[in-house]
Formats: C-alpha cells, structure tokens, sequence
C-alpha cells in the first residue's frame, strides 16, 4: 500500500502549467528525491500535496484517502509535514516555542483549560514541552531554546524547520530545498540527520533539493521533472546516467 | 417610469462624484497597497479651495469660466498637498507593516480634520453659485444645471484620466508600479516621481469632486470628507480596488443604489447601503467586480 | 490555589482603593468626581484596549469595529437593565441592595457579553478568511452598520440617545473587571492556544502547515474579544448612565487601536499603559480642546514614522524584571553561520 500517491495531477495558474499530468508513489520510510531545473514545478508539487494550492486535476492519496480540497491544517493532521524553500518561521517566537506550536496539532487547543489552567493543560504542556525539548536536541539547537527564531544563524534556522515540521509527528515529511545556502560540512550532516530521522522515526521523507551531492547521497528513488512534467524516476544511478536528465540540467552541452 | 429615470439620473450625478474621488483611493492602493484614509479629507480640502477661490471671484458674473478656473485652481492646490502628504507622512512608513500604514493614514486624515476645523471654523460654509443655474426638462425628467456639470466634468476628467494611463509614458510607468513596485525600480523607473504624480492625479480629481459637490449642495463643512471618503472607498473596493475603471463603475453603482433605496424604500438606511453592499462584496467576491484574485505565493 | 488567593487579595484591595477614592471609606479622604470619572473611564478603556490587543496584537488580524461589540454590549444590557431591572433584582430581594444591584449588574454585563460575542462570531466566521486589509475594511463596515441599526432602533432610544439605566457601575466593578480581563488575557496568551495565534500573527500559512486550524483560532480569538468589548459597553453604559449611538462611531475605534499602538502591538501591560496614557492626554489636554486633537493626530504620525512598535513593542512588564536576574547567566555560545 502506498503511503502517498499522486495519479495524473495536473496544477495550472491561468494559462501556465505548472505540474503536467504527475504521476507519483511513495511507499513507507521512503527516501525519495524531486529534482529539476528552476521552475520545473517542485515547490508547487508539495504546495498542491500539502493543501494550499487545490489541484486543477488529478488525485492525491494519503494513506489510502484522497486528500484533494482539504485544508493544509487537517492535510498536516493527518500526518504530512513540510518545510519551506524560503524559511516561513515564526520571528518573534522563541525556537522552543516554534516547535511548541506544531507538536500541540493534534490536541484541540481549548479555551477553557487555557484560561483556568486545569491539571488537564498543565499535562498536556508538560507533554508538549517535553517532546519539545527532545526535538531541539537531537537537532542539535538546544542551546538556542530561549533565543528567538529570527536571530539564529542561517543554517540552525534550516535546522528548526525541519524540526518544527517534525514536532507534528508525520509519517511523511516533505524537505524544500533544506540544503540551501549549506557549506559542504553543513551538508553532510544535514545527509546524516535525514537518514537518522528516516530510519529512527520510521518515515517517509520526500525531498526537493539542488544540491546533487545530498540528492543522490540520501535518496533511494529520485524523480526528474522537467516544465512540470516527468521526465525520469529511478535510482541515483540509473538517473545521473539518463541522457534525457543531463539535456534538461546542462542543456545539452 | 419618469420617477425611475429621475432616480437613475440622479443616482449618476452623486455616482459621479464618488467615481472621482474613488480613483484617488484606487490609484494610489494600486501603486503603494495603501489605504489612504486622508483621501476623503483632501476631497473637503477641495471644496474648501474652490470656496475660498471663489470668494476671491466675488463681484463677477457667476460664468463657466469663473467655475472652471476655481476648479482647476482647488485642483492644483489639491494635487500639491497630496504631494506634501505622501512625502512627508507615507513615505518614511513605506516600507513599514501594513498596519503602521494604516494607523499613519488614520493619523493624517485626523490631523487634516482638526486643523480644518480650526483654520476653517467648524461651522458649515456655503458655497457661492458659480455657474448660470439653469434646469432642463428630457423626457419627463428633471436635470439641473448643477447635475449636468457635474456629469460632463466628470466623465472629461475620467476620460482624460483614462488617456493618460494607457498613452503616456507616466501613466504606463504607473501602471508598471502598481504590479510591482520593486521591479519597476530595477526598470529605471524613479518610482518616488511615479508615486507622487498618483497622488497629485488622485488628489486633483477628488478637488474637482470637492467643487463639484460645493456647486450642487452648496453646505461645506471640515467633516464631509468623512461620509463622502467612506463611501467612494466602498465604491472603489466594489469595483475592485486598483482598478481604474473599477473605481468609476463602482461609483457609479454606490451612488445609483443609494439614490434608488432612498427614493423607493427609506432613507434612514441610506448610509447603511453602502456598508452592506461592501459587506456583500468582501464576503462574497473579496477582489471587487473588475478586480483579479490575488494568490500570495507561498 | 495560588490564584485564588491572589484574586480575593485583588478584591480585597480593590474595595479598599474604591472606597477611599470616594469617599465611603473614609469621610475626609477621597478625590474629585471629575478625578474620578476621569480614573473610571480609564479603566473602560483598559478593557476595551487589552481585549482589542489580543485580536489585533497577539493574532495579528486588523479589526478597527471595536466600537460596534461595544455598543452591543452597551445597548443589550441597558435594555435589560431598563426593561427587567426590577423583576431580576426581585429574585434576590432578601438580600441587601448592594447585592441586588451587584447580581443586576452581572446578569446584565454577562448578557451584553454574550450577544457582543455571537455578534463577533457572526461578523468573524465570514471575514476573517479576508487579507489583512480587506478585514480592516469589513470590520470597520460592520461597526458602522451596527450603530446605524441602532440608530433606528426607537426601543432604545435611537438618535435620542438611551438613558435611565441604573448606576450599577463604579470604580470597584470597572476595574475588578479589568483587572479580570488583564488576566484572562495574560492567560490566553501564556498558554498553548495562545501560542498558536501568535504563530499565526508571525505566518498564517506555515502556521496552518504546522496542523493548526487558523481559522477557528481566529474566530475564537475574536469572539472573546468582542464579548470583552461587550463587557465594556455594559460597564460604560451603566456608569455614564446615558447612551448616544454617536459615542460608538469609527472615531471610537480608532481611539482604541490608537491605544494599542502606542503601548505596543503584542504587550498586554503596553495596552492598559496606552489606554491610561491616552486618557491621561485627551483629558490633561483637554483645555486646549481643538489644538488637543491637531496635535495629538501629528503626534501619531510622528509615532508612526519614528517608533512603530510603540512603547513596549512586543515586550512586558516582566521581561524588565526578569532582565535584571537575567544578567548573571552566560550568554551562549555563538556558532557559526
């Protein structure tokens, strides 16, 4: 059974094709990797997933139930996670409390507990806090707990993206370009960290990214699209050796 | 059937009025994504030009040239303080959050209110007749002279507005801004001159309104910006805010309504229109008539 | 527990300010009626201030109809208190009078409160799924179309205005309910709902993406922000005794943002600092009427352009505290980018 599937979804901006009729499956803690020129529709392939772009046409399955039309709050719910191509965290909030926010999705933030405190709240604070705090160190970003999320350097800010979009338990986690702006170093660990999460939390991890190295490093299938349409899906291997990936990337030269 | 076509020609006349001074709203939400609440002010600050000027006239003939120079004039005085404004007020928040523009727009709109009613008194003044009164009689309908100037001087300007947006370099620049004010720069358009001739162009035409309204219903008073400003932002939104001929469809459908619920139902509710069909318009169809849904790209 | 206590502490205190403030406590010691009047609508405004903060600062959405679930609460409860003042205070006529009017004042307030509510969710559902301008837009429309239904309302007095409510408000009932919506207030934000509206000011989008639901959040936030504003009106009305739809314009919103603004978007203690602050100004100024209003318009320009976030900005009155013990720690270790 696959955990997520795409059949013929097609995402069109007035006249212009951003996805063409794609086609995609991703099984159970999965390593899979969305590559292509800029403009080949990555960002909007995981816009249409998560909910907030609807799909023009086509079918989205997650765990067997379409997902096409809800909400990307109920999309997350159910178990998909993203991070952002261009870091969307939340500034003014510390990073504790930025992965706070998603680990509590799933508990409906009541009114009332809130404001009398009841034992039920302190609990599920005591929870969220906990589950919290564990997040931000495997991350390695405990010492910026009390710090806010604008101020953090560049790369922990990437970092708490992925731990925040972790924070909401997902069973399939869905990276944009997390390697973006990383030195070579910053790279490798970001590898080792996706493999970690993939094999410790049992999740399936799709992943839009440029940097080849990490592509083809972390991914078991890597899935090329070209003008929003697909242009190959296979293994690194089979893949950096298709003539047809190598015109759509170098142009032919 | 007479009392309908009455109706409708008088909804057209005050449509007109809201059409001029909705393009200054629409105009400069287009280029700088700014509600400018001091817009209905600068309308009074018209009305008053043309009164003052006019005064000046006093002892000649009332004619259509006296009217027309008082207008023009209260136009240019207009235009230059919609200049002042944005330079000094705008400007320095421009690149602020929405909501510090919002609160400046409402500062700006308090302040010209104040100090109108010092400067000016805030006892209503009456606007000196200007042109030969005259009323005409087509068709089992009644248009007064007053009406008459109001529409042709209107659909001038708008129609001059129109040619200056879509021929000259200036209006094509201010239409390059309005979709993105970034680009444009990088284009080598000096977007501060840009924005400044949206808010002149704006600000004149709400003068003209100003005089035109002070011709029609001769009471002016430092506080009439406050329905009128309201009213012709409504018609702007309903048009699709940004929108030139928005602005003026939705000024003339705000002014047509109003005058068709007065005159067939009541006119206790007659401000309360223009705040429901807004309602209706948010809520149903948020980018206006004309207007295009905007998608924030994620 | 802890709370408990200091809630009755709070009363306690409050009932003792009360009393010498006017004079009941003790015969020689009070302050003028004016002084008073002036302190009271203070505390109106604190209300009206902390409670608009939470759907403007802490949710980040633009609502200028304040005045509009004011006025609700105002008209609502003044109309029960006319209408059924007599037969409610007839359920308790065993006890004292002071009972009487306290249980009125709540049954009404709460009533006002809760229509200032329903009128809040009504006017949130539809609306708050709009821009952030357009919401500013329809909010301020709705204010508007509020108080004109009120004004053609005879029942309540219309253009005339509305008087004859009893005085059941004082400086006692404003302030113990300001204080109660600072607190409420204080604890929405503090907890882990509160969080999610400060996520969704910082990033509606990645905040929906994180799995919350943005949209109830909102709409919860508001409700309990025009039930507030409800609350206000009720205590406004049965302290001035006297109602006039003119009372509730835009203006009257625009007061409150203003308020907000200049204590802080974001600060509950920069709220209740910019209600008495703002007070303090339109009444000490208050002689020079017309130039008052020039200058204090310009004065927000100057705001605007020289210091946005206000006073306190996001910040409260504890991150001052707290600073000083702050200090003593190692700051932590930079790493590079």
């Amino acid at each position: 059974m696959a955990l997520l599937e795409l059949s013929g979804v097609t995402m069109r901006f007035g006249g212009l094709v951003a996805v063409n009729a794609l086609d995609l499956k991703l099984e159970p803690g999965q390593l899979y990797g969305l590559i292509g020129p800029n403009g080949a529709g990555k960002t909007t392939v995981f816009n249409v997933i998560t909910g907030v772009y609807r799909p023009t046409s086509g079918a989205i399955r997650f765990k067997e139930h379409s997902i096409v039309g809800e909400r990307s709050g109920k999309i997350t719910r159910r178990g998909i996670a993203r991070t952002f191509q261009n870091i969307r965290l939340f500034g003014e909030m510390t990073v504790l409390e930025n992965v706070k926010v998603a680990a509590h999705c799933r508990q409906t933030a009541d009114l009332g507990s809130a404001v009398f405190r009841t034992p039920a709240h302190h609990s599920e604070e005591r929870r969220v806090d906990e589950q919290s705090r564990e997040l931000l160190k495997i991350f390695h970003l405990e010492q910026f707990g009390g710090e806010k999320a604008k101020n953090l350097p560049y790369g922990s800010q990437r970092r708490l993206e992925i731990a925040r979009a972790m924070a909401t338990l997902p069973r399939l986690l869905l990276l944009d370009e997390p390697a973006a702006g990383m030195n070579p170093q910053e790279a490798r660990q970001l590898m080792d960290l996706i493999r970690w999460v993939r094999d410790h939390f049992d999740m399936a991890i799709l992943l839009v990214e440029h940097n080849m190295k990490v592509v083809m490093g972390v991914c078991e299938t890597v899935h090329v699209l070209d003008y929003g349409a697909t242009i190959a899906v296979g293994t690194p291997a089979e893949i950096q050796n298709n003539p047809k990936v190598i015109e759509a990337y170098l142009g032919g030269a | 059937m007479t009392t309908f076509l009455q109706q409708l020609v008088n909804g057209l006349s005050l449509g007109s009025i809201y059409a001029l001074i909705a393009l200054g709203y629409t105009m400069v939400y287009g280029v700088l994504r700014l509600i400018n609440f001091a817009h209905g002010d600068v309308y009074m600050l018209g009305a008053y030009a043309g009164y003052y000027l006019s005064r000046k006239l006093k002892g000649s003939e009332p004619s259509l040239v006296g009217a027309l120079l008082v207008m023009l004039g209260a136009m240019v005085f207009c235009a230059i303080i919609g200049i002042f404004i944005e330079r000094f007020a705008y400007r320095p928040v421009r690149r602020a959050a929405r909501l510090t523009l919002l609160i400046t727009a409402i500062g700006v709109s308090l302040f010209i209110e104040n100090a109108a009613q010092l400067v000016f008194g805030p006892d209503p003044k009456f606007f000196p007749s200007l042109a030969p009164r005259a009323d005409f009689l087509v068709a089992g309908v009644r248009l007064t002279s007053e009406q008459l100037t109001v529409i042709a001087v209107s659909v001038i300007l708008m129609i001059l507005l129109r040619f200056f947006i879509l021929k000259t370099r200036t209006g094509k620049a201010m239409r390059a801004v309005s979709f993105n004010l970034d680009a444009a720069k990088l284009m080598g358009i000096s977007t501060d001159r840009i924005i400044a001739i949206t808010f002149a162009l704006g600000s004149a035409l709400a003068a003209a309104a100003g005089v035109l309204i002070g011709m029609q219903i001769p009471k002016i008073d430092p506080l009439m910006g406050i329905n009128y400003g309201l009213k012709a932002f409504v018609a702007a939104v309903l048009g699709g805010i940004g929108n030139v001929p928005g602005a003026v469809l939705g000024g003339l459908l705000i002014g047509t309504s109003e005058v068709m619920v007065v005159g067939y139902l009541s006119s206790t509710y007659r401000d309360a229109i223009a705040f429901g069909i807004l309602i209706l318009v948010l809520l149903l169809r948020p980018q206006g008539i004309l207007g295009r849904a905007q998608k924030e790209k994620v | 527990m802890k709370a408990l206590v200091r809630a009755v502490a709070l009363v306690a205190v409050l009932f003792v300010v009360s009393g010498l403030l006017t004079g009941s406590l003790i015969e020689s010691v009070s302050i003028s009626p004016y002084f008073l009047q002036v302190l009271c609508l203070a505390g109106i405004n604190i209300i009206l201030a902390v409670s608009l903060n939470l759907i403007n600062g802490f949710t980040g959405q633009f609502s200028i109809g304040h005045a509009g679930f004011m006025a609700i609460g105002a008209y609502v409860s003044s109309f029960l208190s006319i209408t059924f003042g007599d037969r409610i205070r007839g359920v308790v006529s065993f006890a004292p009078e002071a009972v009487q009017n306290s249980l009125l004042l709540l049954a009404v307030l709460a009533v006002g409160a809760l229509c200032a509510g329903a009128a809040g969710f009504l006017v949130g559902v539809p609306s708050l799924r709009l821009r952030g301008d357009y919401l500013a837009i329809v909010t301020l429309g709705f204010g508007e179309i509020i108080r004109v239904f009120i004004v053609n309302i005879d029942a309540v007095g219309g253009a005339r205005g509305l008087g004859g409510m009893p005085k059941l408000a004082n400086f006692f009932w404003i302030y113990l309910f300001a204080a109660g919506t600072v607190a409420v207030v204080t604890r929405i934000v503090g907890s882990s709902f509160g969080r999610t509206l400060i996520a969704i000011r910082e990033d509606e989008i990645a905040a929906e993406a994180m799995g919350v639901n943005t949209t109830r959040a909102k709409v919860l936030s508001f409700v309990v922000s025009s039930a507030m504003a409800g609350v206000a009106g009720g205590l406004f009305a049965h302290y001035l005794i006297y109602l006039h739809p003119n009372s509730f314009t835009f203006i009257r919103s625009f007061e409150i943002i203003i308020m907000i603004v200049i204590g802080g978007l974001g600060s509950i203690t920069g709220s209740v600092l910019g209600a008495v602050l703002y007070i303090t100004l339109t009444e000490g100024l208050r002689q020079f009427a017309q130039y008052r209003m020039v200058a204090f318009s310009l004065l927000l320009v100057i705001l605007m352009i020289v210091r946005p976030q206000g006073i306190l900005g996001h910040r409260e009155l504890r991150h001052f505290l707290g600073k000083r013990r702050r200090a003593s720690e190692p700051p932590p270790p930079a790493v590079a980018a």
